[in-house]
């Protein structure tokens, strides 16, 4: 017989499959998957979450920028607070290849013409198509201490002798815009960091608390939580924000902020870890380890703690956008960092009026970076979550 | 006589997936049949690509996996021509007429296969709402005689409630009517049974054929239970791996079974006239070489069977659920275990067999000390020295944690899935401190490559096993303190039958050589009687009825004990199960009065029948009255 199948109607005949037949046998299958066996599971997460695009795209424009923030004073072709007093509220100047008749020059920008115009007393710039300022790369211009440490004057990219180069434009000291971003990029980026932090361990200590012993505990932790996100978060940040005293230094300032901001960040990260916890508490392995002989810690920190650990990276890096934008808004209204520690939020102040907004838009220029940090986090902490999420 | 046409044909599918780039074949190029009226039997371990071709047939398999082959339906109701299932478009108008309408299907899991937001009136009328035109109150009505005919006494009164309020088996009878109600011309029956107790398995088979008589329905039966097969089907196919390996009607496939496949399966499935000793064949044979931990075992100088390594006496525990009022207010309470007691002979296994829910579970937690109980003692024999389980504390406790150890049902979740194999095995050793990282690792070699495991598996994690192997790793964990009583939770119920039969030899192998102690927990009576000396049937939290285990199974007296023997389907074509006994009733119907308390609290006592066969009976009745 040769097919299990009869002819419509037919009685159904005994079949028996005359192919060879080891029960040994592996399945052809699995052992393609060997390397797929010896894996552990964040080798498996790693390869779910390479086939999420968008993420491994953002992971790296973030590795970027993370990695910038320790070569600030490099990158950037201005000091932070370096005045051009003959470049006030200057626009953006394109960086061009070719001068005026087509010849090849090798990067420049054209030299600013200023006129006061009398009518309204702004000034007018305009290129000036005779002065022609070729960029220099890994040069010498204006002298820091690198990360406070190391005095250097190396830049990637300055101006030419005597000339100036401002790509976003200048503000009212005639400060270069583009080096203030890259500057406020060390603190708005870390604050994230340093904020998610804080709320991590409040996190996990309140919610780890909450979940394991459960009952009153578990109780009184929610309500608390309920409590605090019940309260209108920028007027409870502005009161915080207003504890802090005037005459603290900036950097304790920046600290205290980034406490803030962890403080009343944690709730949500605190939920996760009690639902977490409360569903692994049941698994059998846990059981398993209790009927062994494990020590509650023993337990929390070998068993519970590794289940909900991607989960809980996965979930942080969603709230790391609030805590930035957290930042710029507390700075954007006067509360948060002050000058001359700069973020992103500071460099935006300059930009409240809308005066300025209709003259000088490109005061405007630091949302850019914001919007950019903000969604690649999105998108990374959505591939993260996806790849920790083991039903998918 | 000119035959009906073929109800389905399959012919030539072929269904495959994608995994890390690579392609795994779940179904290859297999050709079935099913007749109208008749029911076809799909039997095969997991991973034999049988629910695969259910799911292909309704035309809800995942999009990414890409099929090819045709699947013909031919239904008088659709017309003469057969249709071609996979040629419709995916979700479109004449597939979803068929869907639910003239193709039911059943699942396995009864309690998520129901939304819980609606009542089950509700989700059986939808079926009708969207294939039937008829007027509302004519569609209840059909709702309330479906619900009748799947046995519920009160159809009005169940239509109007919630899932939750109704138990698996219950939730399945309504799973079935809300399948039904469109009169399908096929039933796709996936697994129907394999989440429910026995007892209610054979009420649901029975069901299934009563109503697939009665309204002349085909059945594609998928299975992994050869004895439910032999009870419900016509025609059988048997699948091994996505292909064929024999197909025919049952009376060729159990009577004559020619290809290795059906043969192995059939030779593992544990049965009742097992002669002692005789051993299970599973497919695949482990070889078990406890040599290496033989010099643990104390077995020379303890007596056999002579002393008692843990007696439990009056054990109770009861469950407080708090009544939904909402002014709180009154306490419920649930016996789960109920005044029991035994002793566990030293080097004996002792079977305990019941349904979901019966307390078993619980009974063996507070053994573990996982739950306090309520009253009553535990006492631990540790070599002469009793000690009192339920309140022992330090180095008592220690000690304990150390003899008494367990094997969890479940081969997922009993292991945790960030550690390796290394890392849960020697997690005992590490809590008690056994010896240094070097010792313990060669411990954790040994126990490897006794249960069969190749050494590699030391670095690998516990998702790249199969469940059979994961089970082997859980005994492992649990041998590595060395043991003396081991208590073993449905051990292999979550396991195909051939892996059960692997690792019930294997557990029989540990015994015989390291002198182990087992408390076999099951509900399945045939595993128990394989493994156990002495079977303990516990129901609504107390002991039933105690004894050896061939007095038990040839000679039952409670009337429970007996329900259980007898709703167990065995792979014998002439010995097909007992519909008509085993009827409609659950609980305590049909039981004897003399089995049955009365207002007074204790009127039950167990009654002595000599070889340590006990019955839960009343007090002051005669033996002859237990056995009429």
């Amino acid at each position: 017989m040769t097919t299990s199948l009869p002819p419509d109607g037919a009685p159904l005949p005994h079949y028996v499959s005359t192919a060879p037949f080891d029960p040994y046998a592996d399945e052809p299958a699995r052992e393609k998957k060997k390397v797929f066996k010896r894996s552990s599971q964040f080798e498996l997460m790693f390869w779910r979450f390479k086939r999420h695009r968008l993420a491994v795209v953002s992971a790296i424009i973030l590795l970027i920028a993370y990695v910038s923030i320790i070569f600030v004073e490099f990158l950037a072709p201005y000091n932070l607070h370096t005045r051009n007093m003959d470049n006030i509220y200057a626009p953006p100047q394109r960086v061009r290849l070719f001068d005026e008749n087509w010849k090849f020059v090798g990067p420049f920008v054209y030299g600013n013409q200023m006129n006061l115009d009398m009518k309204t007393l702004r000034r007018v710039y305009t290129p000036d198509t005779n002065n022609v300022q070729p960029l220099r790369f890994f040069c010498r211009g204006d002298d820091y201490a690198w990360l406070g440490m190391v005095d250097s004057n190396v830049h990637l990219m300055c101006p030419a002798e005597n000339g100036n180069v401002f790509l976003l434009g200048t503000d009212r000291l005639g400060r270069d815009v583009f080096s203030r971003i890259i500057y406020g990029a060390r603190i708005s980026l870390t604050i994230g960091l340093l904020g998610i932090t804080t709320s991590f361990v409040l996190g996990i200590v309140i919610g780890g608390l909450a979940g394991y012993y459960g009952g009153t505990v578990d109780l009184i932790v929610q309500r608390i939580i309920e409590v605090l996100q019940s309260i209108p978060s920028i007027p409870l940040w502005l009161a915080l924000a207003a504890i802090m005293p005037a005459d603290w230094n900036p950097f304790l300032v920046y600290l205290g902020i980034t406490f803030i901001l962890g403080l009343l960040d944690w709730t949500g990260l605190a939920r996760a870890v009690r639902s977490k916890l409360l569903a692994l508490r049941e698994e059998d392995y846990v059981l398993a380890a209790q009927l062994m002989g494990a020590g509650h810690w023993r337990i929390i920190g070998r068993h519970l703690v590794p289940g909900f650990m991607s989960h809980l990276i996965a979930s942080a890096t969603l709230t790391i956008p609030g805590m930035i934008l957290g930042e710029t808004t507390l700075s954007f209204l006067g509360l948060g960092l002050r000058p001359p520690i700069t973020s992103w939020g500071v460099l935006l102040t300059e930009a409240r009026t809308v005066n300025v907004l209709a003259l000088y838009p490109w005061l405007l220029f630091p949302v850019v970076p914001v919007v950019i940090v903000i969604l690649a986090f999105n998108f990374l902490g959505d591939g993260l979550r996806d790849a920790a999420d083991p039903y998918r | 006589m000119t035959e009906k046409p073929d109800l389905l044909r399959i012919e030539n599918l072929s269904v495959s997936f994608p995994v890390f780039k690579d392609r795994i074949d779940a179904v290859q190029n297999l050709s079935m049949r099913i007749r109208p009226g008749k029911v076809t039997a799909l039997v095969g371990e997991s991973g034999s690509g049988k629910s695969v071709i259910g799911r292909t047939i309704m035309g809800i398999e995942s999009p990414i996996a890409s099929i090819t082959g045709r699947v013909l339906f031919n239904d008088p109701a659709l017309g003469n021509e057969p249709v071609d299932l996979l040629q419709l478009p995916r979700d479109g108008r004449q597939i979803r007429h068929i869907r639910g309408n003239r193709i039911g299907m059943i699942f396995q899991e009864p309690m998520t296969s129901f939304s819980p937001l609606h009542t089950i009136g509700n989700q059986i009328e939808e079926a009708l709402k969207i294939h039937d035109a008829s007027p509302v109150k004519e569609q209840i009505e059909r709702i309330d005689d479906m619900l009748s005919l799947v046995g519920f006494k009160d159809p009005a009164k169940v239509r109007r409630m919630y899932p939750f309020e109704l138990s698996g088996g219950m939730r399945q009878r309504a799973m079935i009517a809300s399948a039904l109600i469109c009169r399908p011309a096929l039933l796709i029956a996936d697994e129907p049974t394999t989440a429910l107790d026995v007892t209610i398995q054979a009420q649901i088979l029975k069901l299934l054929r009563d109503l697939q008589d009665r309204f002349h329905m085909a059945m594609l039966l998928i299975t992994h239970d050869l004895g439910i097969v032999t009870n419900l089907a016509d025609e059988v196919v048997v699948a091994y791996r996505g292909e064929i390996m024999e197909s025919g009607t049952v009376d060729d496939i159990f009577r004559r079974p020619v290809h290795p496949y059906p043969k192995g399966l059939m030779a593992a499935v544990p049965h009742f006239d097992m002669p002692p000793g005789e051993r299970l064949k599973p497919l695949r044979e482990i070889a078990v070489d406890s040599s290496e931990l033989m010099g643990r075992s104390k077995k020379g100088n303890i007596p056999q069977g002579s002393d008692v390594i843990l007696s439990v006496r009056n054990v109770s525990k009861s469950f407080t659920t708090k009544k939904a009022s909402f002014f709180g207010g009154d306490k419920d309470r649930t016996l789960a275990v109920n005044d029991v007691s035994f002793d566990i002979r030293r080097g004996e296994s002792l079977g305990l067999v019941g349904e979901s829910g019966c307390g078993k579970t619980t009974l063996s937690k507070i053994l573990m000390r996982g739950v306090s109980a309520d009253g009553g003692a535990v006492l631990f024999n540790d070599h002469g020295r009793d000690i009192d389980v339920l309140n022992a504390r330090g180095d008592d406790l220690e000690l304990l944690r150390q003899k008494i150890q367990m094997v969890f049902q479940d081969p997922i979740s009993s292991l945790s899935p960030r550690m390796t194999v290394r890392g849960i095995i020697s997690e005992g050793l590490e809590i008690h401190d056994r010896g240094n990282r070097r010792d313990r690792l060669d411990a954790v070699r040994r126990l490897v490559r006794t249960m069969g495991l190749d050494e590699s598996a030391l670095s690998r994690y516990p998702h790249s096993f199969s469940g059979g192997q994961r089970q082997r790793i859980g005994i492992a964990r649990a041998l590595a303190l060395g043991p003396e009583l081991m208590i073993c939770d449905e051990p292999v119920s979550a396991l195909d039958v051939s892996v059960q039969a692997q690792i019930l030899n294997l557990m029989k192998d540990l015994k015989k050589d390291l002198g182990l102690t087992y408390l076999f927990i099951s509900h399945n009576l045939a595993v128990v009687n394989y493994m156990a000396d002495r079977v303990a049937v516990m129901y609504a939290g107390r002991i039933v009825e105690i004894g050896p285990c061939e007095i038990i199974l040839r000679d039952p007296i409670h009337p429970y004990t007996r329900k259980l023997i007898a709703a167990i389907p065995v792979p014998d074509l002439d010995r097909p199960l007992d519909f008509t006994t085993l009827g409609n009733k659950s609980g305590f119907g049909g039981w004897g009065r003399q089995f049955l308390q009365d207002e007074h609290e204790d009127a039950l006592a167990h009654a002595d029948l000599g070889n340590g066969h006990l019955v839960l009976a009343r007090r002051n009745v005669d033996v002859r009255e237990l056995r009429s």
